[in-house]
């Protein structure tokens, strides 16, 4: 590693701006135009449907089909009032449903993924090879196609079309396992432990006021990689749940433009649910954008 | 066991507590984990092989309680599974949309990470954010969203392209389907491929390439010999990851399946799956017919990570 500024501010600067200032600067650092041209090319095209749905949440169901689609409207306002109304509020539920999913499930699976990972990391064990492996393994099942299965092994226990059906399957991730294995091992020092043990301390105190702190941005990390997982998932809970009252914004929303065919009046309702169903994660990514160094490779996460 | 041993010193038995805790301690943390991988990994998994060599038996008429009887069919679903001209329709489809797609896909992102690492391109934090963005929106979401793009009603490009008189693709059409699902997963992913590539980027030492540079290399020569080599198992790893992804291909199309009657209940693999056992109350074959996927994903998998000569994960084993 050869950076040398503050870790911690590395991430919203360009690592290597501290090269402008530096005496070497010859006539070929002058911009260039295409390389900043292909990478505005590509924030355009990412940023196109983002800018669409925005305008279009403005438009009345008649001027949807009618106007020209990147002009704006004045209608959001009613559009949020009738998406709001609609059938006594279900789109709020459905986004609170989302937030609860994700946002309880993402922590459930850091605190498991945590231990999980630390007690691989720092201990030598028989036996320690193989669980690394067989997880190591879980990384790479589809996990999609262990919907069904969960499905019908959670219907003879009951437990489908609940909250729990949506949120158990979720907890584990091995892919989470896997980072905070590598996080432990790079972040907690063994001498510390060790000396923490000599005095005498119990391993749940060490775990929870040693280790995790130090294990902080690596778990904020692996935190958003789940929460994210979690609200884009849509075959787990599309296959659990049939009462729309549970539903995730994700498969209330595809319900809501399954009605469109038929009336298309829905359209403007759906159109405005998408808009407000990618804002607070849009918030999220742009607050938390530094804990967004994902090394794949070396597992570590640059924070 | 007896009972007759010695009582230990209190110094011994200390000792061995603390031995016994030590051997159990990380079994503690690793409780957990290893009760949910059993029994939301583990077992979904066998419970999947194992209903894919069932079959029910319909006695008489199928009517009453005792006429429907669970049998073991042996490799039937299998055969069935892959003799089925829709399955392997699907799988076809998903293959060309995969080879479409991933190289289309990590090509660009590795373009794009190199222009965000290269010193002399600008609007650098800009259009990384911009070009992220859309991991944060689900890809049912995103399917909407293009999907009413690709509506020639709505299209700002059909506007462009009448106002030029020319004939503008119907992408809705079956012709086109495949490409307009295919650029909603390219959407979805090409940011979060383009982070990861890049954080491996800002990882390689200066020193690596500051020699080269004085030496007069050019940008891109120090992209292709050196960045590239260097960040080859990113590369990898976010291959893997984007097969695995698109062999998965599930909320894209069932999302668009509304507004085109283009795309069949078994355009991807996971489509018949789910058709077979929610429409057609097939759990048998749909259990064969993933399990196929699963092991498909897996030979898939480790063929490529094999191939690769296991760089990736070479330095996790130690």
């Amino acid at each position: 590693m050869t950076t040398t500024t503050s870790p911690a501010l590395s991430v919203p600067v360009p690592r290597r701006a501290d090269r402008a200032v530096r005496p070497a600067r010859t006539p070929r650092e002058r911009p260039s135009l295409w390389g900043t041209l292909i990478l505005l090319v590509g924030a355009a095209y990412c940023l196109f449907p983002v800018l669409w749905v925005v305008m279009a949440s403005t438009k009345s169901a008649s001027e949807l089909f009618s106007t020209f689609t990147l002009a704006p409207s004045t209608h959001l306002p009613e559009n949020v009032v009738d998406l709001s109304q609609y059938r006594g509020g279900i789109y709020w539920r459905w986004m609170a449903n989302t937030a609860l999913y994700a946002g309880i499930g993402g922590l459930a699976s850091v605190v498991v993924s945590a231990m999980a990972g630390f007690g691989l990391a720092k201990f030598q064990f028989r036996g320690k090879k193989a669980v690394f492996n067989v997880i190591l393994a879980g990384v790479l099942v589809p996990g999609v196609v262990l919907a069904i299965p969960q499905y019908l092994l959670l219907a003879q226990v009951g437990l489908t079309n609940t909250y729990w059906s949506v949120l158990l399957p979720s907890i584990i991730s091995p892919y989470g396992i896997y980072l905070a294995r590598i996080y432990a091992a790079a972040s907690v020092p063994d001498d510390v432990l060790e000396a923490a043990r000599t005095d005498g301390a119990r391993e749940g105190r060490i775990f929870t006021s040693i280790a995790v702190p130090m294990m902080v941005p690596g778990l904020v990390t692996i935190f958003l990689f789940q929460f994210v997982a979690i609200w884009n998932n849509f075959m787990l809970p599309y296959i659990m749940l049939g009462d729309d009252r549970l539903f995730p914004i994700t498969v209330g929303l595809s319900g809501l433009l399954n009605q469109g065919a038929s009336q298309p009046a829905m359209y403007t309702s759906v159109i405005t649910g998408a808009l407000l169903s990618i804002l607070p994660l849009a918030a999220l990514f742009l607050t938390l954008q530094r804990f967004w160094q994902v090394d794949l490779a070396a597992g570590a996460v640059k924070a | 066991m007896t009972t007759l041993t010695a009582t230990p010193t209190t110094a011994a038995a200390a000792a061995r507590r603390a031995r016994r805790r030590g051997r159990l301690a990380p079994w503690v943390y690793l409780a957990p984990a290893l009760v949910l991988f059993t029994l939301f990994l583990a077992l979904p998994i066998a419970y999947s092989v194992y209903l894919s060599f069932r079959t029910v038996k319909v006695s008489g008429l199928g009517l009453g309680a005792g006429a429907r009887t669970e049998v073991w069919a042996g490799f039937d679903n299998y055969a069935r599974a892959l003799s089925d001209p829709d399955f392997l329709a699907s799988v076809a489809r998903v293959g060309l949309y995969g080879l479409v797609l991933v190289p289309t896909m990590l090509g660009l992102a590795l373009l794009l990470a190199l222009l965000l690492d290269a010193r002399r391109t600008r609007a650098k934090g800009f259009s990384r954010v911009s070009i992220f963005l859309p991991y944060a929106v689900p890809a049912v979401i995103a399917s909407l969203l293009w999907g009413f793009l690709y509506l020639p009603r709505v299209s700002p490009f059909f506007y462009v392209f009448d106002r030029l008189g020319w004939d503008a693709p119907e992408l809705l059409s079956s012709q086109w389907v495949l490409f307009a699902i295919a650029n909603i997963g390219l959407w979805g992913g090409v940011g979060f491929n383009m982070i990861v590539i890049y954080t491996a980027l800002k990882a390689i030492p200066t020193e690596l390439y500051e020699a080269a540079r004085l030496d007069g290399c050019s940008e891109v020569a120090i992209a292709w010999r050196i960045k590239i080599p260097v960040v080859m198992p990113s590369l990898i790893l976010t291959f893997l990851f984007s097969m695995i992804a698109t062999l998965q291909v599930f909320a894209e199309p069932m999302t668009l399946r509304p507004l085109t009657n283009t795309i069949s209940t078994t355009w991807s693999p996971l489509m018949k799956v789910y058709r077979d056992a929610f429409t057609r109350d097939d759990i048998y074959s749909a259990a064969a017919t993933s399990v196929v996927i699963a092991l498909a994903t897996f030979v898939l998998s480790f063929g490529f990570l094999r191939l690769v000569q296991r760089r990736a994960f070479s330095q996790e084993n130690a």
